[in-house]
């Protein structure tokens, strides 16, 4: 496989470390929700953890992705501070956001993160808009966006596809097909063969691939960010795959039916941690016991990520009003009891 | 005399000069190529393709793709070719624009502005295309200006422009053919800043965008019969000049606002909950509010007057608040 992970030893070690990362925070963040600790909704990435490192390993730092809902994985894997990432969820001024975004709203500018999303696909235009600006610019940047299998039925993914399709902007469309909007089967949501196909009706090359297989998804991003670069437009890459927890994680308390235990551990079974991690050891790239150190340093990294939050301060009165503009003016923003305020 | 030119060629040259001064500058709408507006004039053939795009009717993607090539660092000019068509896109600038520099904890510049030319009603367009919607975005905190002058097109349009926040700029229908002096050369109308267009002791008129020259006429005309109107044209509506507000309702103790958007929470509203707070002591008399009535703009010239406010009607206000001259509270309590 000439764009094979394994092709470079050590993207391909990463590679399992970042989805090792990604799957301990997640499952840390369950229970720390669990725990009162971090408050909110919060939606894990366990399952998925082969798409945002398949993709963002096909990426240079000053690419730029837009994010989910579901965005905890997509910011590991492009580079993100679990320290700073851990704060946010907190709530404390440490976070990304100073304690203003929470968990659906993540951002790193300076990783070319630019945010996760609380409204379904409303990042992908604003991916677009990088993609727009690198043919502007002239430059060889590229956008990552990427939207869930609900999110493709939104009206502006396909008024981006189009536009993307006529200026061929050096955007992928990364569909993270997980089966369900919530609790909608995918089956009963989408007309016609499948979203990947749906790229054929704005004239770029759509594929479908195994979601559970980082090598898999490495190597299609890899082909459709080379395609983007010299110029030749988009790409969407439907990324077959499943999440193992609920849409979010107070749903277990809802006793909800939509999917069967026996579903739930036929996915399981594709686990894509333990698969990879058998491919490094048979390749002679990570033999299990320099996994378990690694594994080992990751608990050691989270642990210092949650102490880093748990120690850090909260946001103080001032700054509740701070950040709204670049540019303030009197009066701006309003405060909400303006006569107690003087 | 200083140069004169219409308002529709002031917000032209506004923009062709700061495409010059700035290659970040970017334009992206629907027809603006052809510049079925008249403001894009002339842009494909100085600047070529990479700086005017027209877009397909896509108003959330490419008003989307705005945001994300702001935070890539480019200055995108966003044309809509009717003012509801913010309605189509509310989404992406009132949820994603405005909102994410704070929700990113002060990353990043979104310096977008949206023009909308030709905004408000105009006759025979019925309900879909006339509102003026700019209180649904100040509510949401997003930076309003509505020139009633070319000089102002020119000025407040460049303003927006170097603004570093989403701007959302209004050029009324009713102001586009209006002629007036312009400055030549590099001018700027700062956000926040009212002006008062005819000076005077009895009552203050806030007067919004199309409706400033109108009620100017009304002032002049009421001069006559011994009534000293002063009129205040914001220019800005959000950032607003408190400032100059209070000012004059101080002088005059009177307030009537003129205001071509919906009445129920609207400019309107908002000036006067503004007034009744921070002014009750200077006022002495109730304040009064003349805007559009809550329906759509109807189609029928013979009843749009019903809906549209007219300076008859400001002028029946000025004289209703002239006929109060109640205790002045602010006065006795501060001798």
């Amino acid at each position: 496989m000439q764009n094979s992970l394994l092709t470079s030893p050590t993207l391909a070690v990463d590679a399992y470390r970042r989805m090792r990362i990604i799957r301990r925070f997640e499952e840390r963040v369950i229970d720390l929700v669990n725990a009162n600790e971090i408050a909110g909704v919060t939606h894990e990435y366990i399952g998925e953890e082969a798409i945002a490192v398949g993709v963002c390993s096909a990426l240079r730092e000053s690419d730029v992705i837009s994010s989910t809902h579901r965005g905890h994985g997509h910011i590991i894997a492009k580079g993100g501070d679990v320290r700073r990432m851990m704060a946010e969820l907190f709530g404390r001024v440490t976070g990304y956001n100073r304690g203003k975004g929470g968990s659906m709203h993540i951002a790193d500018l300076s990783l070319g993160i630019y945010g996760a999303n609380g409204i379904v696909a409303a990042g992908v235009p604003i991916a677009a808009g990088a993609a727009w600006a690198s043919v502007i610019r002239q430059n060889d940047g590229v956008a990552a966006t990427f939207f869930g299998d609900g999110g493709a039925n939104q009206g502006v993914v396909h008024e981006t596809m189009n536009m993307a399709g006529i200026w061929k902007l050096p955007i992928l469309f990364i569909c993270e097909n997980n089966q369900y909007a919530v609790t909608t089967p995918v089956q009963e949501a989408t007309a016609g063969p499948g979203i990947s196909t749906r790229a054929a009706a704005y004239g770029f090359p759509g594929v479908r691939v195994d979601g559970m297989r980082v090598d898999e998804v490495y190597e299609s991003v890899s082909r459709a960010v080379a395609r983007a670069r010299a110029g030749e437009g988009p790409t969407l890459i439907e990324c077959v795959a499943y999440r193992f927890q609920g849409h979010f994680t107070a749903e277990r308390a809802l006793s909800l039916t939509y999917r069967t235990p026996a579903e739930i551990d036929t996915w399981r079974a594709k686990d894509p941690l333990p698969h990879w991690a058998g491919v490094l050891e048979d390749a002679g790239a990570l033999s299990a016991d320099q996994r378990a150190a690694m594994d080992a340093e990751i608990e050691t990294l989270l642990d210092e990520a949650t102490q880093f939050a748990r120690a850090s301060d909260w946001p103080q009165r001032e700054d509740a009003l701070a950040d709204m503009y670049v540019t303030n003016y009197p009066g701006l923003p309003a405060k909400g009891a303006a006569w107690n305020a003087k | 005399m200083e140069r004169q030119m219409n308002y529709l060629q002031a917000l032209r040259e506004s923009l062709m000069q700061e495409m010059r001064r700035d290659e970040r500058v970017v334009v992206v709408g629907e027809d603006v190529r052809h510049s079925l507006r008249g403001i894009t004039k002339g842009c494909l053939a100085e600047f070529g393709p990479l700086r005017i795009w027209d877009a397909p009717i896509s108003e959330s993607g490419f008003v989307g793709m705005a945001t994300g090539a702001a935070i890539a660092g480019l200055r995108p000019v966003v044309e809509f070719q009717i003012g509801t068509l913010i309605y189509v896109c509310f989404e992406q600038i009132v949820n994603q624009a405005q909102k994410l520099r704070y929700m990113m904890g002060g990353q990043g510049r979104i310096p977008v502005t949206y023009i909308v030319p030709g905004s408000g009603a105009r006759a025979g367009l019925a309900g879909q295309h006339s509102d003026h919607l700019y209180p649904m975005l100040m509510q949401a905190g997003v930076k309003v200006v509505i020139p009633a002058t070319p000089a102002d097109a020119k000025g407040l349009f460049t303003a927006a422009m170097r603004e570093d926040d989403p701007v959302v700029i209004f050029a009324p229908a009713g102001s586009m053919s209006a002629r007036g002096p312009v400055p030549e050369g590099d001018f700027v109308t700062p956000l926040g800043v009212g002006e008062i267009k005819v000076a005077g002791g009895d009552v203050t008129v806030v007067a919004i965008g199309p409706l400033v020259p109108e009620a100017v006429k009304v002032a002049t005309r009421m001069q006559d019969e011994g009534v000293s109107v002063e009129v205040l044209d914001p220019r800005s509506l959000l950032p607003f000049d408190h400032g100059t507000l209070a000012d004059s309702v101080r002088r005059t103790g009177r307030l009537v606002i003129f205001d071509d958007a919906n009445r129920t929470c609207g400019m309107a509203a908002e000036i006067s909950a503004f007034a009744a707070e921070e002014l009750f002591t200077d006022l002495r008399a109730p304040i009064v509010r003349i805007t559009r009535s809550d329906v759509p703009v109807p189609f029928s010239i013979a009843i749009d007057k019903h809906v549209l406010p007219k300076p008859e009607q400001l002028e029946a206000a000025i004289r209703h608040v002239m006929s109060f001259d109640l205790f002045h509270a602010g006065a006795a309590l501060s001798r």
